[in-house]
């Protein structure tokens, strides 16, 4: 959190800290009050300047549940009112309320540029990576910030992901060449096209946003769902792995509750922070299915 | 309690290359995580790796590169060891599926790198790390390799020997972060340290949140000396409100900087007259800044990084991933307009004192990738380079932990390598406050695997309690003590008086922290206690790495100084060393190896 937000904080214990701070201040400190005192000071201009960002904050509901703490045992939602600035994500504002107001509040979160996906979320009703929603784009005044629907609810906005990465799993989700070149320095070739064909499949983060809004995934627990299909579609059309391994993953995807069960509501296709055409793959396989289906008949 | 042969601790690029290494020797293998693997940080690497793979360029190439790269800070055996290994290390993972951008005829593709002297750096996109993560981390699945995801380790199971050098290390502490359960993980072979950066001891950096520096701390309390720790590398791109990272790969591809008067500085201030936008890291780091204090900064702060001559479709084809970060995380069409940078913590090329084959000198104690110090990048890392090194120098801790038979390494570690000690005056004491059972390791007599790894275990069950139990302050506020002073006094440029003021400030924060308190009651998810385990680590890594920034007196790479504005050869060519020394910090100074059993390197002046 950057200097004028703590500035702008006006918790007691603050004062409180400040007020134990040493009496001798060093050079350092020195500086930093005067770099604080600057700092405010452009703060203060931009604010003249724009009368209508005038102290601007936004709140947040944010769902609270905690198994083994009194009075978090019944799920309930906490409002939290933060200053907002430009560019402010919605996990940053997460981070601000943790850190100025409650340290239990709970959220899974690391690299903060969408690509652990540690931090899908179920914002103002969809599903979306905290970290990559800019709280400008939100049109409600209130931001309402949920765990991911259809997933267990461990605490706060952690879910259980096990199930995801069971799924993912179920459809042997490596690389498993028919044969490789003989010397140990030399690559496979991969044409581009190809590379290109897989590319966007390639993305996928694991953060679950997809599997969180199928319909069909919270109905049948044993959907392979969204991800796990998308990374059978990532190697399955990998020229690299030679045509006996897709069979055998034409073969994996085709069960009972695999590909078939997509209805092709492109819910998942909506809310891929990664913007992967995940409905399309889907399609793609089922082609490929058949197909392959044909050809053995 | 849990047993295996081998425990890999962290499961970004370098735990998972070293878990993949040990099981291929047969070792029972396990990694333990205080993420799932997918999650870790090595995912957000963007730009590429190198690797000598092509007619006209080889390993001899590259190693020279390195070496002049890190301003003769580096060691040669660690050196011509990695750019040996790399090629070998780049075509494995293409035989895993490795996603890579390719040429016409279906090689791998390579483009030109800062400081590189062939366009050796192989990519996938500019999401390079992305893929290595996951084709990794899907051939641990393949192997079935056990995974202990969102367990924290909180400490090593080290024997209390009074000389560090014979003290043995049996294995782990992890907190179970779901259920707030502690456990032993007994390591029959090895540990191996694999936790990635610290750039949480900044408050700009490129680094996740999660890292933290646990490694380092950890290894370092344990009684392995840190090594260079004020070598902290500087990114010359990255987004000015968040620090997202903005890749090398930009001006590997032809991306101009300019300043506020739309010159091109880099040669038009004659910062490098050869190679301008591609000169090393440092380089390029100090002359944006250098343009800021001269006033020709944009808005004071940043410098404009402008690719849009490139072309929609080049840019599409190599670079996608970099207009996706410029739109989401700064409001910038980067086929519109140039994008906002400024230098930004990345990494540290200090860490854990290692040698060619991981290990650490304490016995059975192992450390790849970003946490550890080889010293492969010396005093500057280039780009591209630390891809290769995550695979490289995992893969040979994983063998050696597991028993492969490997050369012995040339590289000493420990007390033992000791040349001179330090004779820095320094304005405060360092080290531990009211040293806490996990600060001092030799406190009697206890040698056995199994009862250190219970001692350990109950020491770490008894902090969690306390943690939870008593009232204090949030740790949030002694982190960002932490960072504030550390950006403000310990950055790319460095002077005495604020080196001083740092640490004290540091002195003030370890203070405080012995206030620190959780406030959250919860055995579930208790991510409250994790950062205030993690802000220790901090603090720890913060004070090691001011340390070496004041007793390095000149400027070397990464390192300016203000009052030693020359490179002293005859004096330093050596390298910081840091012993916690049970709480009471001991510099001191061992050699760099520019010889190896292949090569001898001359310093020579760097320029590009």
């Amino acid at each position: 959190m950057s200097t004028i937000e703590q500035e702008t904080e006006t918790e007691p214990e603050e004062s409180t800290d400040e007020s134990a701070e040493p009496a001798v201040e060093s050079p350092g400190e020195r500086r930093r009050a005067q770099k604080r005192e600057r700092a405010r000071q452009q703060e203060a201009e931009r604010v003249e300047e724009s009368t209508s960002e005038d102290e601007e904050t936004i709140t947040l509901k944010v769902f609270r549940y905690d198994p083994e703490v009194e009075g978090k045992e019944e799920p309930r939602f906490d409002d939290f009112t933060v200053p907002f600035h430009k560019g402010m994500t919605v996990l940053d504002a997460l981070i601000y309320s943790r850190d100025h107001y409650d340290s239990s509040l709970t959220f899974r979160h690391s690299c903060r540029q969408a690509v652990c996906g540690s931090d899908a979320l179920f914002i103002n009703g969809s599903q979306r990576l905290a970290c990559k929603t800019q709280i400008a784009d939100l049109d409600a005044g209130t931001i309402r910030i949920e765990p991911l629907p259809h997933q267990e609810v461990v605490k706060d906005l952690v879910v259980d992901m096990e199930h995801f990465y069971d799924q993912m799993e179920a459809v042997e989700p490596y690389f498993d060449p028919d044969e490789l070149p003989e010397d140990e320095l030399e690559e496979q070739r991969q044409d581009r096209e190809n590379r290109e064909k897989v590319k966007m499949s390639t993305r996928c983060i694991w953060c679950g946003a997809c599997m969180s809004s199928c319909n069909i995934a919270a109905g049948d627990n044993e959907y392979l769902g969204p991800a796990a299909i998308n990374k059978a579609y990532r190697f399955a059309m990998d020229e690299r792995e030679g045509e006996d391994r897709k069979q055998e993953r034409l073969r994996i995807i085709e069960q009972e509750h695999g590909v078939w069960r997509c209805q092709t509501q492109f819910s998942c296709t909506e809310v891929c922070p990664k913007d992967i055409p995940l409905t399309e793959h889907i399609q793609e396989l089922k082609r490929e299915a058949v197909k392959n289906n044909l050809k053995f008949w | 309690m849990y047993e295996h042969d081998v425990i890999v601790v962290g499961a970004g690029g370098a735990g998972l290359r070293a878990a993949i290494a040990a099981h291929e020797e047969g070792a029972d293998v396990a990694l333990v995580t205080k993420l799932h693997p997918v999650r870790s940080h090595t995912g957000a690497a963007e730009g590429g790796i190198n690797a000598a793979l092509r007619e006209g360029d080889d390993w001899e190439l590259h190693a020279y590169d390195t070496m002049k790269g890190s301003d003769y800070l580096g060691d040669a055996p660690a050196i011509d060891t990695f750019a040996q290994d790399a090629p070998e290390e780049v075509i494995q993972i293409e035989h895993w599926g490795m996603p890579f951008s390719r040429e016409d005829d279906g090689t791998v593709s390579q483009r030109p790198f800062g400081g590189m002297s062939f366009p050796r750096t192989t990519y996938a996109g500019a999401e390079t790390g992305h893929h290595l993560l996951h084709t990794m981390y899907e051939q641990v699945v393949k192997r079935g390799i056990e995974v202990y995801d969102e367990w924290y380790v909180t400490n090593l199971a080290v024997t209390d020997h009074d000389d560090p050098e014979d003290r043995q290390c049996h294995g782990v502490v992890g907190y179970e972060i779901a259920t707030g359960n502690v456990e032993g993980f007994w390591a029959k072979n090895g540990v191996i340290l694999a936790t990635g950066g610290l750039g949480q001891a900044f408050d700009h950096t490129t680094n996740a949140v999660a890292n933290t520096g646990d490694g380092c701390a950890m290894a370092y309390r344990a009684g392995v000396p840190m090594e260079d720790m004020e070598m902290i590398q500087f990114h010359p791109t990255t987004l000015p409100s968040t620090g997202v990272l903005i890749s090398e790969g930009v001006r590997g591809e032809g991306g101009i900087l300019y300043n506020d008067e739309e010159e091109r500085f880099m040669f038009e201030h004659g910062y490098a007259n050869n190679d301008g936008e591609l000169a090393s890291r440092d380089v390029v780091s100090r002359a944006e800044l250098d343009e800021v204090n001269a006033g020709r900064g944009i808005e004071d702060e940043y410098v404009d990084l402008d690719m849009r001559h490139l072309g929609e479709e080049r840019i599409l084809d190599r670079l996608e991933n970099i207009l996706h970060l410029a739109e989401d995380f700064e409001g910038v069409d980067g086929l519109d307009e140039p994008m906002p940078v400024k230098p930004g913590q990345h990494y540290a090329m200090g860490g854990i004192e290692t040698d060619e084959n991981g290990e650490t000198c304490i016995q059975g104690l192992y450390a790849a990738g970003e946490t550890a110090c080889v010293s492969l990048h010396g005093a500057n890392r280039l780009g591209g380079n630390a891809l290769p090194e995550l695979l490289v120098f995992g893969a040979r801790a994983g063998h050696h932990a597991a028993g492969k038979d490997m050369k012995v390494a040339e590289i000493q570690t420990g007390l033992s390598a000791k040349s001179e000690d330090s004779d820095v005056a320094l304005p405060t004491e360092p080290g531990a406050v009211d040293a806490t059972p996990e600060d001092a390791t030799a406190d009697g007599a206890m040698v056995e695997p199994k009862e250190t790894l219970e001692h350990t275990v109950e020491q770490e069950r008894d902090r969690v309690e306390t943690l939870l139990a008593e009232d204090g302050i949030n740790h949030a506020e002694v982190r960002s003590n932490v960072q504030e002073t550390m950006t403000e006094n310990v950055n790319v440029f460095r002077e005495e008086s604020a080196l001083e003021d740092a640490l004290r400030d540091l002195r003030r924060a370890r203070e405080r922290y012995t206030d620190v308190a959780v406030a959250d009651p919860s055995r579930t998810y208790n991510t409250d206690l994790i950062h205030t385990m993690e802000t220790r680590n901090i603090l720890d890594v913060a004070e090691a790495i001011t340390l070496g920034a004041l007793a390095r007196e000149e400027f070397r790479g990464a390192h300016w100084r203000k009052e030693f504005q020359e490179r002293r050869d005859e004096d330093w060519i050596k390298h910081t060393m840091l012993a916690w020394n049970d709480g009471s910090p001991e510099l001191y100074y061992k050699p760099v190896l520019l010889e190896s059993e292949w090569k001898e390197y001359e310093p020579k002046e760097r320029s590009y």
